[in-house]
């Protein structure tokens, strides 16, 4: 095998200084009852070309490459500068282990303190981890980590997060007794805020909301953080589309105590779902019931800055069955791809990149419902995604976009069987006029 | 490596107006008020500005502070930091399968379908388990998932009981992501061998233990010898044997869980199958199961029929999502790209030639190091600083000075039963001058342990940075950069 430089001289010599004669008797521990006889029921080997042609025909048997997607809802498809790419693919930041040797791991851990810094001007909080998973995880987290804080058992999430997120949560939670209430939506599609006043009525941990939502609405945040911190719970934010913070005011300045998400947007290809970024913020008061790693600054023995995996004392590796999270390793070559793009993109460009998003699903919800029988959902402000209401099942007007070589949208109807006429539509600023012209000539014969 | 320049933080070489990126004007007619009633913010203060020429330096002068596999041994005990072969990378990076929305409909996805199910069903012949779910998004959270799984058949079953057995020479993971399940965690005292005692076992194993949760070969390297009749004890009062899977590398294609009686186990794709760990993630953690523990098994799973593949979210049983979507889908690809290139026979001498590297340095060192527990091991050693205690020398000072030879430093904060550890995993990639390099610098670092323990003490000396001030670290969070008001 070419990734194993031992040879058969080697192997001689080696079992000769380590007193065996063969392999063999290197696994003399294991019984002989459960050793496996011969070799495992694998193919291969292939040789590089042959994987090559391999994954190609896999490629072959995916046919998505031949449509225009308005496809969003938790993965989002924007321009990756090819910086990004060229840069995070060095060896040097792909085959480290976790920067637990920091005095050779100064490019890492300078990069996290980076991408930390950046995610707190982004949400408008004092501290964040060096990332989790991703979105729905950060979620779940979020929850646990305020009913660190709180210690009530009542937990209040919106209805109209993620439902991804939403199952994410019910996972985490099921199995430590707490309560999950859910808060409805109103006709804006944001929190109705007379049920989210009496569900506060009891003794709650946090509030989780997520905005924009699940149906692309900006939540007004400070009056859901306001009611929430009146009856003594936290305010949890979660942001699946990061981007809108160009424009949006960052949801710590609006009251938010935590908040997490989806960074995916930041530099991060689709991938078929993963691997994506989670990230989280909080105030400094809680930092202490942060889950993940979070690097810091210090000096060395000569007094120059450097950067540490620090505050370890909540973690696993110190805490065991204490620790505030049993997370270990989490995303960290995504963070960095993150860290690239944003900056790279800097001050004007995320500015400018989140105005383009907004302009065109602006153009494209004027255009699409210009359509008869076609009309918005909801009435509260959108950024990049909406959701539009059709004379009938989405699915069969989806089908028949399909057909146009157009990905129109995601069903809502699995999830919210109200919605089932709806569905939610993505822009960003990959999609020109003319591709948001064809998908409404496309929609307009197939509602024929 | 160039360590003479200096690189600020990003913030700090910003000025006002530039940008790394260009972007197109808008083509659609501007609308203004859109957002009336909205909140925005002023201005993304202190956000960088700066070039694509300064990103691309900054990006570059920090790659060069970081040791990495690419550059040398990187002998991290439990971490198996293999070589990560490159057709591996270029597979991943496909635009085929990197630009590809994780919801477009599965007609139009069958490649990656096909791709997810044939991991599926590779890594249930590695393991001799039944079936395979790739959600979860490392190995903690395998783990949590594993133990999810088995609270979840208790609880259907009537009573979810209260503890999990976990030996003292575990990973930390392992008692945090069970209490994580709702679960109190007890701890049981391994044996003089440093492997888990039957007798012991016997006393702690009851109706009210959920399951056992065991690394193997554990975290000393050490095969569990007994494993089959460990297994009948917990089996015996209805428990579940949990394996934690971090140790692959040592056993596949050797022998399998499947056939040690264990019910559920974590693998860690960034470990066994050779996927770059990326300076702590992504990796992806994979759970396999004996069937009577698949009902349960994270939503959606795939399924096939007549060569259809489609996801199967119908499981009244199951424990729900762990994660958006369907796991790590990229990772996964490269460890099905590893799989293929290795076939059968490559995975058995992948583990041969794991443990027969890590029992020549073992051989090497013996002697000159402390080894606690003179049990064989396989693809890990564990020895301790008690000797150049002596000379007030600790394991942090001895992995400090590696750092002066270029070389990367062994594990060094568990197992917690062994004092002082160094655990060192060198995997099979190394080469005998590589294997050879570390076992002279390790005899040269005990030398000087006894002539001049300052120079030990003090290390390391040629790095970007030297030993770094951890107390202060913690004691004065600066976590992030401020603007200078």
């Amino acid at each position: 095998m070419s990734y194993i430089p031992i040879s058969e001289a080697d192997k001689k010599e080696m079992l000769a200084r380590i007193g065996l004669e063969s392999i063999n008797q290197l696994f003399s521990t294991i019984p002989e009852n459960i050793k496996l006889k011969g070799y495992l029921n694998l193919p291969g080997p292939l040789a590089e070309p042959e994987i090559l042609e391999y994954f190609e025909k896999r490629i072959g048997e995916n046919r998505y490459g031949q449509f225009l997607s308005f496809l969003g809802g938790g993965a989002y498809d924007h321009f990756i500068p090819a910086v990004v790419d060229y840069l995070s693919s060095r060896g040097e930041f792909i085959s480290p282990y976790t920067p637990y040797q920091p005095e050779v791991s100064q490019g890492t851990l300078q990069a996290i303190f980076e991408f930390q810094t950046l995610i707190c001007q982004l949400t408008g909080l004092d501290v964040a981890n060096a990332s989790l998973y991703d979105g729905a995880s950060g979620a779940a987290e979020a929850i646990l980590m305020a009913y660190r804080i709180k210690g009530k058992k009542r937990l209040i999430i919106a209805a109209n997060i993620n439902p991804q997120y939403k199952e994410v949560i019910s996972t985490y939670t099921r199995n430590l007794e707490l309560e999950l209430v859910e808060v409805p939506y109103d006709k804006s599609g944001r929190v109705d805020k007379i049920s989210l006043d009496s569900a506060l009525k009891v003794e709650s941990s946090v509030v989780l909301c997520q905005s924009p939502n699940y149906f692309g609405v900006i939540e007004d945040l400070k009056t859901i953080g306001e009611a929430a911190h009146q009856s003594g719970a936290l305010l949890a934010v979660v942001i699946s589309e990061p981007v809108s913070l160009g424009l949006l005011e960052a949801p710590g300045k609006l009251g938010a105590d935590i908040v997490t998400g989806e960074g995916q947007s930041f530099g991060i290809p689709l991938s078929f779902g993963g691997p994506y970024l989670g990230f989280m913020s909080c105030k400094k008061d809680f930092v202490r019931q942060m889950p993940g790693r979070i690097v810091g600054q210090t000096v060395d023995v000569e007094g120059r800055r450097g950067f540490v995996l620090t505050l370890s004392t909540r973690e696993q590796h110190i805490r065991r069955e204490k620790a505030t999270s049993n997370i270990c390793t989490n995303q960290g070559h995504c963070a960095l791809r993150a860290t690239i793009y944003l900056e790279t993109l800097g001050r004007q460009g995320l500015k400018k990149l989140a105005w383009l998003n907004l302009q065109k699903a602006a153009y494209a919800l004027e255009k699409l419902t210009s359509i008869p029988g076609v009309s918005r959902k909801f009435d509260g402000p959108v950024f990049n995604e909406f959701v539009l209401e059709f004379p009938k099942d989405w699915q069969e007007i989806s089908s028949r976009l399909e057909e146009k070589g157009i990905l129109g949208g995601l069903a809502m109807g699995q999830n919210f069987p109200q919605l089932k006429n709806c569905a939610l539509v993505t822009i960003t600023e990959k999609h020109s006029k003319d591709k948001i012209d064809r998908y409404a000539d496309a929609l307009k014969e197939a509602l024929r | 490596m160039i360590n003479i320049i200096r690189e600020p933080l990003i913030f700090e070489i910003s000025s006002e107006g530039k940008t790394g990126i260009r972007l197109p004007e808008s083509d659609v007619p501007e609308k203004k008020g859109l957002l009336a009633n909205v909140p925005l913010r002023a201005d993304l203060d202190g956000f960088p500005e700066v070039s694509e020429t300064e990103i691309t330096r900054h990006f570059t002068r920090l790659s060069q502070m970081n040791y990495c596999v690419d550059f040398g041994f990187y002998p991290l005990g439990s971490c198996t930091m293999k070589y990560n072969p490159k057709i591996n990378e270029k597979v991943a990076a496909m635009a085929g399968f990197t630009s590809v929305h994780p919801l477009v409909p599965e007609r139009l996805v069958q490649g990656n379908l096909k791709i997810m199910k044939t991991l599926e069903k590779f890594l249930a012949e590695i393991t001799g388990m039944d079936a395979v779910t790739l959600q979860p998004a490392a190995g903690a959270h395998g783990e949590l998932t594993g133990m999810m799984l088995i609270r979840a058949y208790h609880t259907y079953h009537g009573h979810p009981r209260k503890y999990v057995l976990v030996p003292d020479s575990a990973h930390g993971t392992n008692p945090s992501s069970a209490h994580l399940c709702g679960y109190t965690v007890k701890e049981i005292k391994s044996n003089d061998k440093g492997t888990v005692s039957l007798e012991e076992l016997e006393k702690v194993m009851d109706e009210e233990v959920a399951a056992l949760m065991l690394t193997n070969p554990n975290t000393l390297g050490v095969f569990e010898s007994d494993i089959c009749q460990i297994a009948d004890i917990v089996h015996a009062k209805g428990g579940f044997l949990y394996m934690d899977g971090a140790n692959l590398n040592a056993l596949a294609g050797i022998a399998r869980p499947g056939e040690m009686k264990v019910d559920v186990l974590h693998l860690n794709l960034h470990k066994t199958f050779s996927t770059p760990h990326g300076g702590g993630g992504p990796g992806s953690g994979p759970v396999a199961v004996k069937k009577i523990l698949e009902p349960y098994l994270p939503v959606p799973i795939i399924e096939e029929k007549d060569g259809y593949y489609y996801f199967n979210y119908e499981r009244p049983q199951s424990i729900g999502r762990v994660k958006s979507f369907y796991g790590q889908f990229l990772v996964m690809i490269k460890a099905l790209a590893y799989i293929l290139s290795l076939g059968p026979q490559g995975i058995k001498e992948m583990a041969e030639i794991a443990v027969l590297n890590s029992n020549y340095i073992r051989k090497s060192l013996e002697g000159i190091y402390h080894l606690k527990y003179e049990t064989p091991s396989l693809h890990e050693c564990v020895f301790s600083d008690k000797f150049q205690k002596d000379y007030g020398v600790s394991n942090l000072d001895i992995s400090k000075r590696l750092l002066d030879y270029g070389l990367h430093p062994p594990t060094m904060s568990f197992p917690l039963i062994v004092h002082g550890a160094l655990m060192i995993e060198p995997t099979e990639t190394e080469s005998r001058r590589d294997l050879d390099l570390f076992i002279e610098a390790m005899k040269a670092i005990d030398r000087e342990a006894k002539e001049n323990p300052e120079l030990l003490t003090s290390a390391p000396h040629v790095t970007y940075v030297r030993r770094l001030d951890e107390v202060q670290a913690a004691r004065n969070p600066i976590l992030r950069w401020e603007k200078k008001q």
